[in-house]
């Protein structure tokens, strides 16, 4: 997991709530074989005027120009706005694996669906909670600049606006812990390793049979 | 240091000993890291924990730990023509690549002799042994159990955490006894005995427990038939069943390719001898069934847990007090197309299914192919299909002749796999169709879209085959 300390990224503002996880990754892609590669088919549904099915081109498919993904001037961003109850649905691992092939390390909500809540903190991806009034600012400043802008800080656990306008929200110390130093729960056993390997050659030792 | 006498004279439960020999270290809240011995890896479940190691630049622990096969997508006929579903055959290509990548201690890729269902090629290959951690990408895990092995299903995210460090973040578990007394009658099996607690416990009822079977009627099983047992587990709501070592377990073991050869034989059995519970080891909680009053059972829902005997009748909603059930047992009339108080003799089938890795061992076929044999599948029965859970357990059969007494009598005679049990690959139930199957799950489109499936053992799925209703398989010799 990519560590994630501080991040000055450019902001989209995807105005709905109830945002499913079948909206984020259609099911038609759960088939594929990789953790990676969801970034063409994420919001599928909304991005494209046709139906998309695994192994198409998605590079020659027809773009829904209304989508907000899709306008030129949020090319790029890294930063989500979206409304209340944001993932909801599905338990797919495979939401934020698509939100993060597409570049997205943050996500700024009133609320979250729980499953997807900590499946995005497992992979790296930061979902921050934020009021609705707060929300409210943000999506005008979004629409009403071009190239806005938010520095988010995990450290101090806020976000900062151009003008200097600054949120702050709660995480769970062991998740904030986690992703500042880039340990998903794979890097944190490995702080263990040196328990394993001396338990591993007690074992070996007492039940030789089992490593031939 | 002091010694604690009375620490080391606690009587503790096979699943106190198997857990708490694999505990690498505790946390303070309450979870352990657990050593993981073994792994199973098949196409499905797989491919994206290996692109994770890749993608974190990680190394796998210990490859030597793991035995993969290809069972869940791949045809069982005409193998020569590989797999034609371009879906199914890059999760198999996939396996593959990664296999060979990575490596493995034993791998048995599509079309080979030893190929078959990841539960069935464990124990066969004497790959799962009594004492050890034992994990799969699947829920049907809990089937090694039965050789004292503390074995459980897992999800994605944990294989890439078994591979990478060898271990699990657990929390142990509660721990039920159930005691199965007496004898098991000619005719009832160990798919009896599972069935009949689970219709006791209800699909939750084992929830948050790890589960012993014991008693008179389990010792006398074989291991194959405990397999059955232990690997119906989870269709009680537990992650993990076992049984307690004895002979039967230990000349199970011996002479696998994968087992202790001589020189470590008698460690290995010494140690395995302790596996079984103290003595007075406390259980949260104990079942009692009575063997003897077991009857094959035939399920009528769309869960396990709606299951009656042979000799029954379809239950009636109108006598079920608690709303929510009632409507669940009206839904599930609905889906199976059956009316309340049928007798379950009077309900006709149009498929049979012998396979899963429940029943498509070298037992189980047997057990089939006696009832099969000199007789024919019923003229109403569409397709009646066995399909032997792996390549060396269609070899055994092959040799015994069994292949040929299902010929005779019509039944198709199938390569190994998952087949039928999931549908993911060709094999599955048209919408209507009623299946008697010796799989492990009669959840609405399980075996097809609109299929409907009742669970059975082998012997019971034969009979219902050659008469094309449920019969009481006892009858008919
Ligand atoms: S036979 Fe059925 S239950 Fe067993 S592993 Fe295959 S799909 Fe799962």
């Amino acid at each position: 997991m990519d560590k994630f300390n501080r991040l000055d990224g450019l902001v989209v503002p995807l105005d709905r709530a109830n945002v499913d996880t079948d909206a984020i990754i259609p099911k038609q892609f759960l088939k594929a074989i990789n953790r990676s590669g969801f970034g063409p088919n994420l919001f599928d549904s909304w991005r494209y005027l046709d139906t998309g099915e695994p192994g198409m081109d998605n590079s020659q498919r027809p773009l829904n120009e209304d989508f907000i993904l899709n306008k030129t001037r949020y090319q790029g961003a890294q930063i989500l706005l979206a409304r209340d109850n944001f993932g909801c649905g599905s338990s797919r691992e495979h939401a934020p694996w698509a939100l993060l092939d597409h570049g997205i390390r943050v996500v700024i909500a009133p609320s979250f669906g729980d499953i997807f809540y900590s499946n995005s903190l497992k992979n790296g991806l930061l979902p921050i909670r934020l009021p609705a009034e707060a929300m409210d600012r943000l999506f005008a400043q979004t629409l009403a600049h071009d190239g806005y802008r938010l520095t988010i800080d995990l450290a101090d656990s806020s976000v900062t606006t151009p003008s200097g306008d600054r949120f702050g929200f709660d995480i769970d110390p062991f998740s904030r812990h986690c992703l500042l130093n880039g340990l998903d729960e794979i890097g944190l056993t490995l702080q263990h390793a040196e328990a394993i390997r001396a338990f591993e050659a007690r074992h070996r030792q007492a039940q030789p049979w089992l490593f031939l | 240091m002091p010694r604690l006498p009375a620490m080391a004279q606690t009587p503790r439960t096979l699943y106190d000993k198997l857990f708490d020999s694999h505990v690498v270290h505790r946390q303070d809240d309450g979870t352990v890291l657990l050593y993981i011995d073994r792994h199973l890896v098949h196409e499905v479940t797989s491919p994206q924990a290996f692109e994770g190691l890749r993608m974190a630049g990680r190394k796998p622990w210990n490859m030597n730990s793991v035995m993969s096969t290809a069972d869940h997508n791949t045809p069982t006929r005409d193998w020569d023509r590989g797999i034609e579903d371009p879906v199914s055959r890059l999760q198999v290509d996939t396996l593959d690549s990664n296999i060979r990548h990575f490596g493995a201690r034993a791998y048995f890729p599509f079309r080979s002799r030893e190929q078959g269902i990841v539960h069935v090629i464990g124990p066969e290959q004497g790959f799962t042994l009594p004492g050890t951690t034992l994990v799969c990408g699947d829920s049907h895990t809990s089937t090694h159990g039965a050789l004292a092995a503390l074995a459980f299903g897992i999800g994605t995210s944990e294989v890439e955490h078994v591979l990478a460090t060898q271990t699990l973040v657990q929390k142990k578990a509660k721990s039920m006894r159930v005691h199965v007394t007496g004898q098991l009658g000619a005719g009832v099996t160990s798919k009896d005995i599972v069935l009949a607690l689970i219709g006791r416990i209800g699909t939750a009822g084992g929830t948050g427990y790890a589960i012993e079977f014991d008693g008179s009627a389990i010792r006398a099983l074989s291991v194959e038939a405990r397999m059955t047992l232990c690997n119906m587990a989870i269709e009680a709501g537990a992650r993990a069943g076992m049984v307690a070592v004895d002979d039967t377990t230990i000349d199970y073991v011996r002479g696998r390719p994968y087992a202790p050869g001589p020189e470590l034989w008698e460690a290995a059995v010494a140690c395995w001898r302790t596996l079984v519970s103290d003595p007075g080891a406390a259980f949260d909680a104990t079942v009692e069934l009575d063997g003897n009053a077991i009857e094959p059972q035939v399920t009528w829902g769309t869960s396990p847990q709606m299951v009656v005997p042979v000799s029954g009748r379809v239950p009636d909603p109108a006598d079920e007090a608690d709303a929510v059930r009632r409507e669940g047992m009206e839904r599930a009339l609905k889906y199976m197309g059956l009316r309340a108080n049928t007798r379950i003799q009077d309900i006709a089938i149009d498929k049979v299914f012998i396979g899963s890795c429940t029943n498509s061992r070298i037992e189980d076929l047997r057990a089939a192919a006696a009832v099969a044999r000199g007789r024919k599948v019923a003229g109403s029965v569409r397709l009646a299909m066995v399909v032997p859970g792996s390549g060396l357990v269609k070899a055994q059969a092959e040799a015994e002749g069994l292949h040929e007494v299902f010929l005779a009598a019509g039944f198709e005679w199938r390569e190994p796999g998952c087949s039928m049990c999931l549908g993911m690959n060709d094999d599955r139930l048209s919408a209507g169709e009623r299946c008697a199957s010796t799989s492990n799950r009669n959840f609405e489109g399980r075996q097809g879209a609109g299929g409907r499936t009742h669970l059975v053992s082998p012997a019971m799925a034969a009979a219902a085959a050659v008469t094309g209703r449920f019969i009481d398989v006892r009858t008919l010799a």
